[in-house]
């Protein structure tokens, strides 16, 4: 089983050519904020994997501050839908 | 999608009540999305991917989004009246709800999706098992299994030990791409990194708006804001 699925990964790699890896990486690569902080021109896949690992850290940390957030919101507040009325008239 | 044939009665009734809120929002998101599609068809990989990328930053998948969650967490809100108030496991719960709602956003067109939503599925029949074994498999908790894979192919400068280390990591941290090889990883992390922009984005202004915050402080506040006002007026909340 196993030989047969690295196996596989050998063909499936094989028949992906390298220009579209390289596209696939700059593509990611121009999704990293980085990018817009200096203009790097590491394009090796290393470092843009380890952008996009660290990344997507970053992403899950913050999501999960938010939803601890929201949930303290919601616990908070009974009437959410109230407050949500009431900045709604506000505005 | 041979898992998703095994588990597709419950994933098909979670899709068809997210369908049934929002049939027509999501008739129009497709007319523009084939729109989208028609205009960059170089090939269609780069097809495929715009696709796929473009609709993540468009309003009506944030609008589509905001109202999911908004439904999501009432129904998180209401049903936990007796497990205990304690905020780690509450924010859990919101963060599963957020990433559920953000799977059925992506109509399962990406492996992440079909991940998540597989995964949850399984957590919610097999919950007594699990707890016997003493595994957690969520989506969140990828990184505490810390074995590092390396698999040498030495054919191509890509396939290098520490590049396919790091796609084992990467793989790990996005949902469903456990064993994938490069090109896959690398397709899925696209998708799942706008994905998660816009639901960073959605919960932000969602938190703000709770919090009877400025809303009206920045432009994309307003936006974003009025968005969620939007969908609120348009539906009235199950039990008040």
């Amino acid at each position: 089983m196993s030989s047969r699925r690295s196996r596989s990964r050998q063909t499936a790699a094989s028949m992906i050519t390298d220009d579209q890896i390289n596209d696939l990486v700059s593509r990611l690569h121009q999704l990293l904020p980085e990018i817009r902080n200096r203009c790097s021109d590491k394009v090796s896949a290393a470092g843009v994997l380890q952008e996009t690992c660290s990344y997507i850290r970053s992403l899950h940390r913050e999501v999960d501050d938010l939803s601890d957030r929201l949930s303290e919101l919601l616990d908070n507040t009974d009437s959410t839908l109230a407050s949500i009325i009431r900045s709604q008239l506000m505005q | 999608m041979a898992s998703s044939t095994l588990i597709s009665d419950p994933v098909t009734n979670i899709m068809e009540r997210a369908r049934d809120s929002s049939k027509r929002r999501k008739k129009k998101k497709i007319q523009r999305q084939s729109s989208d599609g028609g205009r960059d068809q170089t090939t269609q990989n780069s097809s495929n991917n715009n696709n796929q990328i473009i609709p993540w930053k468009s309003e009506v998948q944030q609008q589509v989004y905001s109202s999911k969650l908004l439904q999501a967490l009432r129904n998180v809100r209401i049903s936990p009246g007796t497990s205990p108030p304690s905020v780690p496991r509450r924010g859990r719960a919101v963060r599963e709800a957020a990433d559920r709602v953000l799977a059925v956003t992506a109509k399962g067109r990406t492996r992440w999706s079909r991940a998540i939503l597989t995964n949850k599925l399984t957590l919610k029949f097999m919950k007594s098992k699990r707890r016997q074994r003493g595994t957690a498999v969520t989506a969140t908790g990828n990184s505490r299994l810390k074995k590092p894979r390396v698999s040498i192919l030495k054919l191509k400068t890509k396939n290098l030990p520490a590049v396919q280390r790091k796609t084992r990591v990467l793989g790990r941290l996005v949902p469903g791409c456990r064993k994938q090889p490069l090109p896959v990883v690398l397709e899925e992390a696209t998708d799942y990194i706008a994905a998660l922009e816009m639901q960073v984005k959605a919960m932000a202004a969602l938190a703000d708006l709770l919090s009877g915050g400025s809303s009206s402080s920045s432009g994309s506040g307003t936006g974003t804001g009025a968005m969620i006002l939007n969908q609120l007026s348009l539906r009235q909340p199950p039990s008040s």
